[in-house]
């Protein structure tokens, strides 16, 4: 068979316009040239974690008929772009056009289960299986084809689909190749990749395609999906956490209402299924208005929080401990502060939505959780039904930032479409639901203390964090779930989840002879999971506050005194170049530059954040100018990609920073809507900037959480050098500006 | 029930509902229209916009039965019949200016009903013109570079 893919390959260098390609194209008969296979070198490194439960090539991998792939990956799509990242990863490894490559996204029984999508782990989970995924079945691709083509693999080209045996010209298709069957081949070390000098697609600006989607309205979320005889419901959420009910009176709402089918009542859950959307709307609110609860146990004292949060802390656990603080402390003068931030939420500008239907056999249902397998095992103890007998979609959502209310929303429409079989039920979530139901990123304290020695070295440093649970992620207990915490009887939470996401970054990167780290753990009035970067936010808008306290103490610069505390060159650099981004800024009188520095995780990502700022005496009121990032997440798969999540990280923190704070009464949570949950808008937006120090022979690690801990603490010492003022509290509003 | 024969994109739409029904919910959920997204229904946010006779208006909580003879516009009703987009869809693509892209309806018609108005905006109008949508992705920066792109395009 003769090559015939001109027309297709032109396109391609018209797509590509922008990028150096790395071969020349096209055979001998159409007058152009074979393309120059790239270079392989064996990756013998670790494989990612998802390969642990899928390490054959089919798992991740499918060849179509039509000479395309079908990539199946675990994960979802939230607006973070993870689709390209993956696309361009396997388009790399098989030398394919990236239009040739589709990315199906997590489905129960159809891809890989790979969890949860989040702690900014899609890149260096997903996509690296992918790779060696790829580049495995390149190998195998090429094995087969060598005996079908009796030519040496030496002699082989592999590119946009086709095999071709460079001696007669001959080729096929991979489809040709594998004659209908899928490689279920294991990926074993070592794996031989392409060599990145040679990637074509990896760590370039590759556009998102999804965006043209989504500017003419054809990109379709889980709000958007619709079916045939599709229904309509809401569910009537209790007046709060505790409440149940007691009675409910819905003899009227046929005759107020129309487009009635249904209401279901159970245990403490009440729901309505209507014809159209906004007669659920009507529906529900006439339940609000005919239903009778109990009154649910009171909050605290919306401004006594933190004293709430000691008195409630059990014990306390010391998790880091180097050298001997206690003694350290006792030679030298000690800086003391305390830091605290509240509760803040997800809030999501799509409200959570989910829908079900159950045919007699199986329950599926269509989510955009971020993990459709764990949620699994939650609906199927909430329903009592084998989690064989639940098949799960995952469906783009809105940005949710770590784990919202997607799969409470999945579990109301599951439930319902077992109450209203063969028919896809939908439920939409209220905003106010959606704002006062979120499970939130939990309140926090941190207590620092530390000590310079003779040579304004840090010689001691010890840090107190109090810290509800960062994670109550779906799995097995049903209780995770909301609905099933209301049902009868109750499943109520069995454990109080990932405690340690509270401490993460609690312990400083810089090098400090004697260290202690405690924790203590509170479980607080509010219901809490993860919110992006979990305690990281707190702990280093704690660390890096008190490092320009610190710095000042000394006498120092407060990048000259980060560095001379870091040995690791990475570090140094992103701070290098962040100095030499705003080394040419003049702050006018009332105006500052803070800087604040991580690595994520203390293993993950570096980043450097400088914030500019102007602060009016008069009222407290801060203008954000400019924010400024430089980031190292080791090899760069998506250059533009990596740049948004960056600039959005920034401008969400900030907001977090300035403006954030979920309030409640005794009574209620109070911040039930955006008015009352105000967040940055467009006047208030910063001008951002990011600079990227591309790695490509370290891993690839995930970047969409590391802005965020580090804004906090850029714009605090900003506001410090502006105003001369220290606020130690989050948000920090014009008013603790005027009172520090 | 009543009857309304609404101006939507271009064509006439005749539907049979209640008249206290929002319009958002008369395009998603009668005609099957995604561009106008629900985010509030409170008029908060901006996510469900529409242009009515131009204007970005919100339509989660504008009742049907107050419309009349208003045109109204979609996001599916901005680009050309051969299938051409807007000037300020093409410049939201070129600027990659979305994340989960949830909002950029809303922040699209603001744009669209800003440059209806006035062709070359400075930023500070820009701003004013868009601070009625919310974003939670931070993509802020990237939609008011491409609204600048944009007024040059035009």
């Amino acid at each position: 068979m003769t090559v015939k893919p001109l027309r297709t390959r032109r396109k391609f260098l018209k797509d590509l316009g922008y990028i150096s390609v790395g071969f020349t194209l096209l055979g001998a008969c159409t007058g152009v040239e074979d393309p120059i296979m790239a270079a392989r070198v064996d990756y013998d490194g670790k494989l990612p974690g998802s390969m642990g439960r899928a390490n054959t090539v089919n798992a991740w991998l499918e060849i179509l008929d039509d000479g395309s792939i079908r990539i199946l990956s675990g994960k979802v799509e939230l607006g973070q772009g993870i689709r390209t990242a993956i696309q361009q990863v396997a388009a790399e490894e098989l030398d394919m056009d990236l239009e040739k490559v589709q990315v199906q996204l997590a489905e129960t029984g159809r891809t890989p289960n790979e969890g949860y999508t989040g702690a900014s782990a899609s890149i260096q989970n997903s996509a690296m299986s992918v790779r060696y995924a790829a580049a495995t079945a390149r190998q195998e691709l090429l094995g087969l084809a060598s005996k079908k083509l009796n030519a040496p693999i030496t002699e082989l080209l592999l590119y946009n689909g086709i095999v071709k045996s460079k001696p007669d010209n001959k080729s096929l298709t991979f489809a040709e190749i594998l004659e209908g069957v899928q490689i279920e081949k294991q990926v074993s070390l070592p794996v031989p990749i392409k060599d990145k000098k040679e990637h074509r697609y990896v760590g370039k600006a590759i556009p998102r395609t999804d965006i043209r989607d989504m500017v003419r309205g054809q990109a379709i979320y889980i709000q958007d999906l619709r079916f045939p005889g599709m229904v309509h419901a809401r569910v009537v959420r209790p007046p709060g956490y505790t409440s149940q009910l007691i009675s409910i009176d819905d003899t009227t709402l046929r005759s107020e209402v129309r487009g009635v089918l249904k209401t279901v009542v159970k245990g403490s859950i009440v729901a309505v299924i209507t014809e159209r959307e906004y007669q659920a709307i009507k529906a529900e609110k006439y339940l609000r208005n005919h239903t009778e609860w109990t009154t649910p146990i009171a909050f605290p004292e919306y401004n006594n929080l933190y004293a709430h949060i000691k008195e409630d802390a059990t014990g306390s656990e010391t998790v880091k401990s180097v050298g001997d603080v206690t003694a350290a402390s006792k030679e030298t003068d000690t800086l003391k502060a305390r830091y605290t931030k509240p509760y803040i939420k997800h809030a999501s500008m799509g409200p959570a939505c989910g829908i079900a239907m159950f045919d007699g056999e199986i329950l599926h249902i269509w989510s955009h959780s971020q993990g459709i397998y764990p949620m699994r095992e939650a609906l199927s103890t909430m329903l009592s039904l084998d989690s064989e007998k639940i098949h799960i979609t995952a469906v783009p959502g809105a940005g949710c930032f770590g784990h919202s209310t997607a799969d409470d929303a999945a579990a109301d429409a599951a439930l319902l479409a077992l109450e209203y079989p063969n028919t896809h039920v939908r439920v939409q979530w209220s905003r106010q639901d959606e704002h006062s139901w979120d499970p939130y990123g939990p309140a926090m304290i941190v207590e620092l203390e530390a000590g310079l020695d003779e040579n304004n070295n840090i010689n001691f440093w010890k840090a107190e964090v109090w810290t509800d649970s960062h994670s109550t992620r779906p799995n097995k207990n049903a209780g995770t779930v909301l609905t099933a915490r209301y049902l009868e009887p109750p499943h109520q939470m069995k454990s109080r989840g990932y405690l340690g996401g509270g401490l993460r970054n609690a312990d400083p990167y810089y090098s400090i002879p004697n260290m202690t780290v405690n924790a203590h753990y509170y479980d607080g009035p509010l219901r809490t999971s993860s919110l992006r970067s979990l305690g990281s936010f707190t702990n280093i808008f704690a660390v890096e506050s008190l490092m320009d306290t610190l710095a000042e103490k000394a006498g120092q610069d407060p990048l000259e005194f980060r560095l001379k505390h870091l040995e690791d060159e990475r570090a140094i650099a992103v701070l290098q170049k962040v100095k030499a981004l705003t080394i040419s800024q003049q702050s006018a009188d009332g105006e500052g530059i803070g800087y604040a520095f991580m690595r994520y995780k203390n293993t993950d990502a570096y980043i450097a954040v400088a914030a500019k700022v102007a602060i009016d005496k008069n009222n407290g009121k801060v203008n954000l100018l400019k924010m400024w990032a430089v980031v190292d997440v080791g090899e760069v798969i998506n250059s533009d990609g990596l740049t948004n999540q960056i600039e959005g990280g920034m401008i969400q923190a900030a907001s977090w920073t300035l403006k954030e704070q979920v309030t409640f009464n005794t009574k209620e949570i109070t911040s039930s809507d955006w008015q009352k949950y105000p967040i940055l808008g467009f006047s208030e937006i910063p001008e951002v900037e990011v600079a990227i120090i591309n790695r490509p022979s370290e891993d690839a690690k995930g970047a969409g959480e590391v802005p965020l801990p580090p804004t906090a603490a850029a714009i605090a010492n900003a506001i410090y050098k502006a105003s001369g003022k220290r606020v130690f509290d989050l948000p920090i509003t014009p008013d603790k500006i005027l009172r520090a | 029930m009543p009857t309304y024969h609404l101006n939507i994109n271009g064509s006439k739409s005749k539907i049979d509902t209640e008249a206290d029904i929002p319009l958002l919910y008369i395009l998603r959920d009668y005609l099957e229209l995604n561009g106008p997204k629900f985010g509030c229904g409170l008029s908060q946010c901006g996510s469900c916009a529409v242009l009515l006779n131009g204007k970005p208006t919100n339509s989660c909580m504008l009742p049907v039965s107050t419309i009349g003879d208003a045109e109204i516009t979609t996001l599916e009703g901005l680009e050309s019949s051969e299938g051409q987009l807007h000037t300020v869809q093409q410049a939201f693509v070129n600027e990659q200016a979305a994340q989960c892209g949830y909002c950029l309806n809303g922040m699209l018609m603001s744009a669209v009903g800003l440059l209806n108005t006035n062709s070359n905006p400075d930023e500070k109008e820009i701003r004013n013109a868009l601070q009625g949508n919310l974003c939670r992705c931070g993509t802020h920066t990237r939609i008011i570079r491409a609204i600048k792109t944009a007024a040059k395009n035009l």
